[in-house]
C-alpha cells in the first residue's frame, strides 16, 4: 500500500492513528467477552451443566390472598384459610398406573380422572402439576406427606380457600366464587387470572372482583428429578387484594335472618338519610362455603333444583305484587294532581261496583265514612277503588315511576329485577288487548299486574320520610388495605327527586304513623314503646280466588302456594327515621299478622341493642 | 466508467467471511426452531436463508455506484427514512406490544433498521465537511445532535428501546471518534439530563413502564431476571466442546427464551460450548477488524466515517448481545446482528456491508 491519494494527509494521519486504539479497544472487550465465556463454561461449567441435566428452574405462581369482608363495623365476615391439594407433575412419573394404585391407598381420589387427567397433560404440558384432589383431610394430608419420597412427581400445594365465618350469613349479599370459565378469559374481563382460579360469580364477590383479588407473584424455584422443590431463586412476593367494608350491621343481619329461618322471604334494611344497606336477608338461603371448596355437580343440582330456589336474592330480584303498599302511591298521586281531597269522605260498605261487577274490600262489612287519613290507617280497599278509578291508570302509572318502581335501584348486586308498572300502553304491547276500567281498580289497591321488589319499596319509604329523595341503595361502605389506601368510598348516590309538595308527603307520612299507632292502624303489631314507629301493611294475593269461595275458606285450608305474600314497610323514629325496612313472607298470610311483628321484633333489637 | 480495478479490488475476504457468519447462523437457527416447530416456526432457518440470498443480492447491488453519490443524497434518504418512521408509527403492525413492523404484503420490514444506516451516513457526511480536526465546540455539534434525536425520539415512541439505544451508542461512537471536545460532550450530557424529566412527561403510562423495566430488568424476577439464568445455565452447560448440534437440553425443552432472535448465542454456546462460542467471536473480530482496516486505507473522511460507523454497530450489538445472554449487562433485548433472525436486520446489515465493500474498493481511484 505504497501508493496513497495525497490530499489531507494530517487528517489521514490522524485517523490512522486513532483506527489503532479504535482496533486495540476492540480487542480487549472482545477479550472480556472471552474471559466471560471462559468463567461460565470452563470453569463453573460443570455446575451448569449439572443444573440443566438434574434441575430444573421453573417458575411457579404465588397465588394473592383475596381481600377480606367486614361489616360496617370492622367486624370480620368473610377470610381465606389454606387448603391442601394434592397434585401431580406427569414429567416426573416414573409408573402412572402404581402411582395412582399408591394414592388410592392414600387419599379419597377419582382414580379414573386423575389417571386421564395426567395422560393428556404429558402430551402438552407435562411440567405443570396436575390437580387430582382440592380440600384434603387432615388425615389424607398427613399420609401422603410421610409417602412423598417415594412417589416422585406427587407434591402437595397450600392454596389459600375462602372461608365464610358465618355460612350462610349475609350469602345472597356477600355472594360466592366459582372456578373462572372459559368465557369470562376468553372476554379478558379478568386480566390478573388464569385458568383455574376461583373469581367472584355473585353478589360482592363478584361486584368487586376486581379489587378483591389482588395481584399474583412468582417464584423462581430450583426443582430437583422428581419435582421437589429445593430453593426459591428469585421470588416476587404477591400483593394481597383491597378489604371490602360492607355497610350492612352484623348483628341486625343475624337477626333478619333469624326472623325468615323458617320461611321464604326477604328484609331490607336501609338508612333513609343515604340509601346505606343496614341488613339484607333472603330465605332460603345457601352457604357460600360449599362454592368455595368447588361446588361438585351433585351439591349443584340440589341447590339449582331446591323448589324454592336458594340462590335468588329475593330483596332485589324477588318481584311481587305490592299489595295495600301500593295505595300510598295512588294517594301522593291524587294529591298531587288535586284530584284526592284530604277531608273529603267516601263510604265504604265493603264492596265497590263497576261495570255490573263487584270490587270487595278486605273488611266484609265496611269502613263507613272514611277519609284519606282513614283509609290508608284502616286500609280501606274501596276508597282506593274509588280514588284510582278517579286518577286514571296512566297517571297512576306514571308517578309510580317517578317515584322510584318499574326500575332497577342500581343496588348492582347482580340480577336486580326492575319489577313492574302496568299502562295502557304496556298492555297493548304485552297482551295485544285495550285496558279495561276494572283493573285500574286493582291496580289501585296493588294487585293486578303490578309488581316491585323488597328494595325497591325500602328505597319508597326512605324517600317518603327524607324529602323526597331517591338514593342508590349500597352495600359497599369503602374498599381499601388499612386505612392507607382507600381504593373506593361510597357517598350518598341521589338517583333522583320525588318533586312532590311537603303538606302532600306530610299527609301520607301522618297517616303511615296512625297505621301503627292508631287503635284501627292494620300495623299495630309493629308499634313499639318509646319510639314512634311509621309502617304501611300489604297482603299481596298471589291468586283470585272465586269470590263466592273465598268466604268459606280459611286461609290454613288454602295450599301454600296460593297463599298471600304478607308485606310491611316501616321507619323509625318517625320524626326522625334512622332506620327503614321493608319485610317480604312469600305466602305468609296477612301483611298486619305476619309481617308486621317480624319487623317490630327488629326494630326493637336494633334500637336496644344494636344501637348503643 | 466502470473501471476493471474495481472487480480487481473485490474484497473476496469480507464477503468470505459474512458467508462463514450466515451458514453458521442457519445452521444455528435450524437447531433453535427445531424444538419450537410445533408451534410453526420450523420453517425459520429457510426464511434467513432467503433473507441472506437477498442480502448478498443487496450488497453487489450497494458496490455498483460510487459511494460518494451518497453525499449527495444523504439528507434526502435520511428524510425518506424518517418518513418511514413515521409512517410506522400510524400504520405499522403491533408485535409484543411495539409498533416497529411496517406491513408489506407477506413481509414485514422495520423500518428502523434502515434509519441506521441513513443516519451514519448523515453524520459521515457533515463530520467530513467539517474544516476542523476533532474539538468540536458545542455549537458545530447542535445539528449533530438534532439528527440524532429525530429519530431516537421516533423509535423510543414505537417503543423499540433496544434500537433506539443502539441509535444512540453508534452515533456517539462515531462523534468522539472525530474527537469532539469533551468539554462540549459533558455540557450536551447535562442537558440531555435536564430535558429527559420533560421527554418523560410526554410519554404514555405504557411507555414510561417499558422504560422502567428496560433500564431495571432484575425488578422482574419472573420475566428477564428467569430468562438470565436460563441463559446461563444453557451456555455454561455447553462446556469446552458443547452437547452437539440439535442435543441442547436447554434449548429443546424451551426454557430459553427467544431463542431465534435475542438468545441466539446461547444455543450456539450449549451445544458448540467454549469452542463454538470462541470460533464465533473471533469471526466477529476478524470482520471489524478486518473493516476497521477498510476505513484505515479508504481514501477519504467520509469513507472512513462510514465505515468506522457501521462497525460501531456491528460491534455494539455484538458486545451488548453477548454480554446480555451471559449475565453481564441486563437483558435488554439486543439481537446479535446477521447470526440471529431477522430479515430486515440482516438485509440492511448487507446493505451496508456492500457499502464497506464499495469503500474498499474505490480506495485507489481518483475520482477529482
Amino acid at each position: 500500500m505504497a501508493w496513497r491519494p495525497d490530499f489531507d494527509t494530517v487528517e489521514t494521519e490522524i485517523y490512522q492513528k486513532r483506527l489503532t486504539r479504535l482496533t486495540c479497544f476492540v480487542l480487549v472487550v472482545f477479550g472480556v467477552l472471552l474471559v466471560r465465556l471462559w468463567f461460565l463454561q470452563i470453569i463453573n461449567g460443570a455446575g451448569y451443566r449439572i443444573q440443566s441435566e438434574n434441575n430444573r428452574i421453573d417458575l411457579r405462581d404465588v397465588l394473592p390472598f383475596r381481600g377480606l369482608i367486614f361489616d360496617r363495623n370492622g367486624r370480620l365476615l368473610v377470610d381465606n384459610r389454606p387448603s391442601f391439594i394434592l397434585g401431580v407433575i406427569p414429567e416426573d412419573v416414573r409408573e402412572l398406573d402404581g402411582l395412582i394404585g399408591d394414592l388410592r391407598r392414600l387419599a379419597e381420589i377419582d382414580t379414573i380422572s386423575a389417571r386421564k387427567k395426567i395422560r393428556e397433560a404429558l402430551k402438552s404440558d407435562p411440567f405443570n402439576p396436575v390437580y387430582i384432589k382440592k380440600g384434603l383431610a387432615r388425615d389424607e394430608l398427613a399420609r401422603i406427606e410421610t409417602n412423598v419420597l417415594s412417589m416422585p412427581g406427587v407434591i402437595i400445594e397450600a392454596k389459600p380457600k375462602r372461608h365464610y365465618l358465618y355460612s350462610t350469613l349475609a350469602a345472597h349479599l356477600i355472594g360466592y366464587l366459582g372456578e373462572i370459565d372459559r368465557e369470562q378469559l376468553n372476554r379478558g374481563e379478568y386480566k390478573e387470572n388464569k385458568p383455574g382460579d376461583f373469581v367472584g360469580k355473585f353478589g360482592i364477590e363478584k361486584k368487586w372482583q376486581r379489587h378483591l383479588n389482588g395481584i399474583r407473584g412468582g417464584q423462581q424455584v430450583e426443582i430437583d428429578a422428581s419435582g421437589r422443590r429445593l430453593r426459591v431463586l428469585y421470588q416476587k412476593a404477591a400483593e394481597p387484594g383491597f378489604n371490602v367494608y360492607l355497610t350492612i350491621d352484623k348483628d341486625l343481619q343475624v337477626l333478619a335472618e333469624r326472623s325468615l329461618h323458617d320461611k321464604a322471604g326477604a328484609i331490607v334494611v336501609m338508612k333513609p338519610s343515604s340509601g346505606e344497606i343496614l341488613a339484607m336477608a333472603s330465605s332460603p338461603t345457601f352457604d357460600p362455603n360449599d362454592f368455595a371448596k368447588g361446588m361438585d355437580k351433585k351439591g349443584w343440582e340440589r341447590l339449582i333444583s331446591h323448589g324454592y330456589f336458594p340462590l335468588q336474592n329475593r330483596a332485589v330480584s324477588g318481584q311481587y305484587p305490592p299489595g295495600s303498599l301500593f295505595k300510598l302511591v295512588v294517594a301522593l298521586a291524587g294529591l298531587e294532581e288535586g284530584i284526592i281531597d284530604p277531608n273529603e269522605k267516601i263510604f265504604c260498605g265493603g264492596s265497590y261496583g263497576l261495570k255490573g261487577r263487584v270490587y270487595r274490600d278486605w273488611k266484609e262489612q265496611g269502613h263507613g265514612h272514611v277519609d284519606l287519613r282513614r283509609a290508608i290507617v284502616e286500609s280501606c280497599d274501596v276508597y282506593f277503588y274509588r280514588m284510582g278509578q278517579k286518577i286514571g291508570i296512566d297517571t297512576i302509572a306514571g308517578y309510580a315511576r317517578r317515584l322510584g318502581f318499574g326500575c332497577e335501584t342500581g343496588l348492582e348486586l347482580g340480577d336486580e329485577k326492575p319489577g313492574l308498572i302496568p299502562d295502557k300502553a304496556w298492555k297493548l304491547r304485552r297482551w295485544h288487548a285495550p285496558w279495561e276500567e276494572g283493573e285500574t281498580l286493582s291496580v289501585a289497591v296493588g294487585q293486578s299486574f303490578t309488581l316491585i321488589t323488597p328494595v325497591q319499596i325500602a328505597r319508597f319509604i326512605s324517600a317518603l320520610f327524607n324529602g323526597g329523595i331517591l338514593y342508590r341503595p349500597q352495600a359497599t361502605k369503602w374498599i381499601g388495605r388499612r386505612d392507607q389506601e382507600i381504593v373506593f368510598e361510597s357517598k350518598p348516590d341521589i338517583t333522583g327527586y320525588w318533586h312532590l309538595k311537603r303538606e302532600n308527603m306530610e299527609l301520607v307520612k301522618r297517616a303511615l304513623i296512625g297505621v301503627v299507632n292508631e287503635p284501627h292502624g292494620t300495623g299495630w303489631r309493629a308499634r313499639l314503646d318509646g319510639i314512634r314507629v311509621a309502617g304501611k301493611t300489604g297482603t299481596a294475593q298471589v291468586i283470585a280466588l272465586p269470590q263466592e269461595e273465598e268466604e268459606s275458606v280459611q286461609e290454613r285450608d288454602v295450599p301454600y302456594r296460593f297463599r298471600d305474600h304478607a308485606w310491611f314497610v316501616a321507619v323509625a323514629p318517625a320524626e326522625n327515621p334512622e332506620i327503614a325496612l321493608a319485610v317480604l313472607i312469600e305466602h305468609g298470610g296477612l301483611g298486619g299478622a305476619v309481617a308486621a311483628p317480624i319487623a317490630r321484633d327488629l326494630l326493637e333489637s336494633y334500637f336496644n341493642k344494636v344501637k348503643p | 466508467m466502470f473501471d476493471r480495478r474495481l472487480i480487481h479490488n473485490f474484497d473476496w475476504i469480507l464477503v468470505g467471511l459474512l458467508v462463514v457468519i450466515g451458514f453458521m447462523s442457519v445452521f444455528n437457527l435450524y437447531s433453535a426452531a427445531y424444538s419450537i416447530g410445533s408451534m410453526g416456526g420450523s420453517h425459520i432457518y429457510m426464511k434467513q436463508i432467503c433473507w441472506y440470498a437477498i442480502g448478498f443480492l443487496v450488497l453487489l447491488l450497494m458496490t455498483t455506484f460510487d459511494y460518494h453519490i451518497l453525499e449527495r443524497f444523504a439528507y434526502p434518504l435520511f428524510f425518506v427514512s424518517l418518513v418511514f418512521l413515521v409512517v410506522v408509527l400510524k400504520l405499522g403492525k403491533v408485535i409484543h406490544g411495539s409498533q416497529r413492523w411496517l406491513s408489506l404484503g407477506y413481509f414485514s420490514v422495520q423500518p428502523s433498521e434502515l434509519v441506521k444506516i441513513s443516519l451514519i451516513i448523515v453524520l459521515a457526511k457533515y463530520f467530513s465537511k467539517a474544516e476542523k480536526m476533532g474539538d468540536y465546540r458545542l455549537r458545530e455539534l447542535l445539528r449533530p445532535f438534532i439528527l440524532i434525536a429525530i429519530p431516537f425520539a421516533l423509535i423510543v415512541y414505537q417503543p423499540d428501546l433496544g434500537t433506539a439505544l443502539i441509535l444512540l451508542i453508534v452515533s456517539f461512537s462515531i462523534i468522539i471518534f472525530v474527537n469532539v471536545n469533551w468539554k462540549s460532550i459533558l455540557i450536551f450530557l447535562s442537558t440531555a439530563v435536564l430535558a429527559a424529566p420533560f421527554f418523560w412527561m410526554t410519554l404514555q403510562e405504557y411507555q414510561k413502564k417499558r422504560i422502567t423495566t428496560f433500564l431495571r430488568p432484575d425488578l422482574d424476577p419472573l420475566g428477564a431476571a428467569y430468562h438470565v439464568t436460563q441463559s446461563k445455565i444453557a451456555i455454561g452447560s455447553g462446556l469446552l466442546r458443547g452437547k452437539g448440534f440439535l442435543k441442547g437440553t436447554q434449548t429443546r425443552l424451551h426454557f430459553l427464551p427467544e431463542q431465534h432472535t435475542d438468545f441466539s448465542f446461547s444455543v450456539l454456546a450449549e451445544e458448540w460450548g467454549f469452542v463454538g462460542s470462541a470460533v464465533l467471536l473471533f469471526l466477529y473480530l476478524l470482520l471489524i477488524v478486518w473493516c476497521l482496516n477498510i476505513a484505515k486505507n479508504s481514501r477519504d473522511k467520509f469513507g472512513a466515517l462510514i465505515v468506522v460507523g457501521i462497525v460501531a454497530s456491528i460491534f455494539w450489538h455484538l458486545t451488548i448481545n453477548v454480554s446480555m445472554v451471559t449475565g453481564l449487562l441486563p437483558v435488554v433485548g439486543i439481537p446479535l446482528i446477521l447470526f440471529s433472525y431477522g430479515g430486515s436486520s440482516v438485509i440492511c446489515t448487507m446493505a451496508a456491508m456492500g457499502l464497506i465493500m464499495n469503500v474498499s474498493m474505490r480506495r485507489f481511484i481518483f475520482q477529482k
